[in-house]
């Protein structure tokens, strides 16, 4: 079976990562293992944003992925950003084994409205299946309901449902299969 | 795989390569990156790229600016977006100016760069939709619009276009499907007779008296019905290519009556008197062995060597596997927009399922198998389920049949070709299943140029 880890990058509400990792078993059909919190890498702070490198944070996630995970998911409170954007929700290697998650901008205070904590988790829960599914190979829905679906804004991200369109779910279970054939036979990597 | 659209980002810092071909490869593209101008008009050489992201400011010699004019003049439709971190309305000015289709300032909102993706994407898909349509319509196909990356159809692509201005008689050898009339087609439309007529005429389609009007034409009250006089096949194709396809099933008297054509450039039209002289290069086709019809006695040996001046032998889909990605790619992509459906492309799984087929109907059936599980397809994507129909059929890669007149190598080969797939590329385990050293499998890999 698929075995992923997830942890923490820097400062994250303890709550949040309780929460998500049952997202994942129930929706992927994986092991989910809880690791300890990462440091926050240096450098990854952009003073003239006010942002944090999502690029870093991939590389330090990368350092620190233990042997033997399939997929390797940080979850952070800091706002992502990229040089092309302004932010980002979330980053994964695509077909890869490393995802980013930031619930900076899913939180509701965000955008100066009350402190709403089922709504944070429900948006990251989304934001968690979104980058996962990159991992796997999957690109973006045209369903707007669909996790998969493309989200540049808050409001597509409260747009879309909590899990796959059936079109991706298909899909996401051939992969699966196909990655799990692989693990079975490391030389084919 | 979906539909794959290229895309080139073009910028002196690694970081931002790395990031943006992330977030584009997430949607679906297939994206490159080149670290400055000159690398990025090498890259652009050597591939065509629907949008290419150039960065104004970048060191070495060529500018953003300079960059985008030559990717420009290679690929004068390129659709270049300038991007800079530093914004002046004299850059926005000259970029616009220079051909540039958009101009961002970085950073820039996700909104805005997947509104400007989006926007040009449609544009290229409405440019190619309106392309695919005009080639089908027109079928002017010329040998750049045959898909391929098996090394022996590129030979042949080469060897058609080297013949195509030539008048030189050629024989198209090749199963069933394999796209004997599209090589034929590709010949014409590259040379010099491209803008005379291309006339196509099935000779097994037709009685031996049908065929013979359908192709010299005849003169009024020639026969019963026969109220005027009419031009044949050779005449409508006078300073053309008549394509003669499946000639191995033509009667001997019209193989008399062909033969005459071919040494005389002249023919009778039926009932005539009158010697009606064509200017008409021949192409054949057949399935056929014709050198075994020769030696049974069933074709003329004198008309297999006048049609065999250029021999081009088209192989079967199953000995090049590696196509049928592409191919796929392609015929989803066109069928989509006929069927009106919106299968954006084909899972992986299905193209295992697809590349293990032994497709005895080659490309043709292989279309067909797509439009059938595209019109049963309910999703967005066609799935392996969406071809069970392949293995219900019972033709799959474990009951390959052996097509007559196939060689040991031949044999060899295939065996190799369906082991490798089987086990996804691993040699180490295909040599144990072939039962061979690892080292010899990779001789043999080598020895029958198979792809992996």
């Amino acid at each position: 079976m698929t075995l992923i880890c997830v942890a923490p990058i820097g400062p994250l509400e303890p709550l949040v990562l309780d929460a998500l990792a049952p997202v994942l078993e129930d929706c992927l059909n994986v092991q989910v293992r809880r690791m300890p919190a990462l440091p926050l890498p240096a450098l990854a702070h952009i003073p003239a944003r006010d942002q944090y490198d999502s690029v870093v944070f991939l590389k330090a996630l990368s350092a620190a992925c233990p042997p033997g995970v399939d997929r390797f998911i940080g979850i952070t409170s800091l706002d992502l950003c990229i040089p092309m954007l302004t932010f980002v929700f979330g980053q994964a290697q695509f077909e890869g084994r490393l995802a980013l998650v930031s619930t900076a901008r899913l939180d509701p205070r965000f955008y100066g409205m009350p402190a709403d904590l089922p709504l944070l988790l429900n948006r990251a829960a989304k934001e968690l299946l979104h980058e996962v599914g990159h991992t796997f190979g999957l690109v973006h829905c045209s369903d707007s309901t669909c996790v998969m679906s493309l989200s540049t804004g808050i409001q597509h991200v409260d747009l879309k449902r909590d899990a796959y369109c059936p079109d991706c779910a298909a899909q996401l279970g051939e992969l699966q299969r196909t990655n799990e054939n692989s693990l079975e036979h490391p030389d084919r990597r | 795989m979906k539909t794959h659209w290229n895309i080139l980002i073009v910028d002196d810092e690694e970081v931002m390569c790395l990031s943006l071909s992330a977030w584009l490869r997430e949607d679906g593209y297939t994206v490159d990156t080149a670290m400055s101008g000159a690398q990025a008009v090498e890259l652009a050489r050597l591939k065509d790229y629907a949008i290419y992201f150039i960065d104004l400011k970048m060191p070495g010699g060529m500018d953003g600016i300079e960059a985008m004019m030559e990717v420009r003049r290679l690929h004068p439709e390129a659709s270049v977006i300038i991007i800079t971190a530093y914004a002046t309305v004299d850059t926005a000015i000259t970029a616009m100016k220079e051909g540039a289709v958009e101009y961002i300032v970085k950073p820039c909102n996700p909104e805005e760069i997947s509104l400007v993706v989006q926007r040009v994407i449609k544009v290229k898909s409405l440019q190619r939709e309106n392309a695919i349509l005009r080639k089908k319509l027109t079928r002017q196909y010329e040998t750049r619009d045959v898909i391929t990356k098996n090394p022996r159809m590129q030979q042949i692509l080469q060897l058609a276009q080297d013949v195509a201005s030539l008048r030189s008689t050629v024989l198209i050898r090749g199963e069933s499907g394999t796209g004997k009339e599209l090589i034929a087609r590709a010949i014409h439309y590259s040379g010099a007779r491209a803008q005379k007529p291309f006339v196509a005429v099935s000779c097994a389609a037709l009685a031996e008296t049908l065929l013979e009007s359908e192709l010299f034409g005849y003169e009024k009250g020639s026969f019963t019905g026969a109220d005027a006089r009419a031009k044949g096949k050779f005449e409508l194709a006078d300073g053309g290519t008549i394509f003669l396809d499946e000639i191995g099933d033509i009667s001997p008297k019209l193989q008399a009556d062909l033969l005459r054509v071919l040494q005389e450039r002249c023919f009778y039209r039926l009932g005539g008197k009158e010697e009606v002289r064509v200017d008409v290069r021949v192409i054949a086709a057949t399935n056929k062995d014709l050198r075994l019809e020769v030696h049974e006695g069933r074709f003329r040996d004198d008309l297999y060597y006048r049609l065999n001046v250029i021999e081009i032998n088209l192989p079967p889909l199953r000995e090049r596997r590696e196509d049928i990605r592409l191919l796929a790619g392609h015929m989803v992509e066109r069928l989509a927009h006929e069927l009106g459906k919106e299968i954006t492309g084909i899972s992986e799984g299905a193209l295992k399922t697809l590349i293990d087929h032994e497709w005895p109907g080659n490309v043709r059936e292989l279309e067909n198998a797509i439009e059938r599980a595209m019109v049963t397809c309910h999703g967005h994507v066609l799935l392996a389920e969406d071809f069970e129909f392949l293995l219900r059929n019972g033709r799959n890669g474990d009951h390959w049949t052996i097509p007559a007149n196939t060689t040991l190598d031949e044999i060899e080969k295939r065996a190799i070709e369906v082991t490798l797939s089987r086990t996804n590329g691993n040699v180490k385990e295909a040599a144990a299943v072939l039962g061979i050293d690892r080292s010899t499998l990779y001789e043999r890999i080598k020895r029958y140029e198979v792809a992996r």
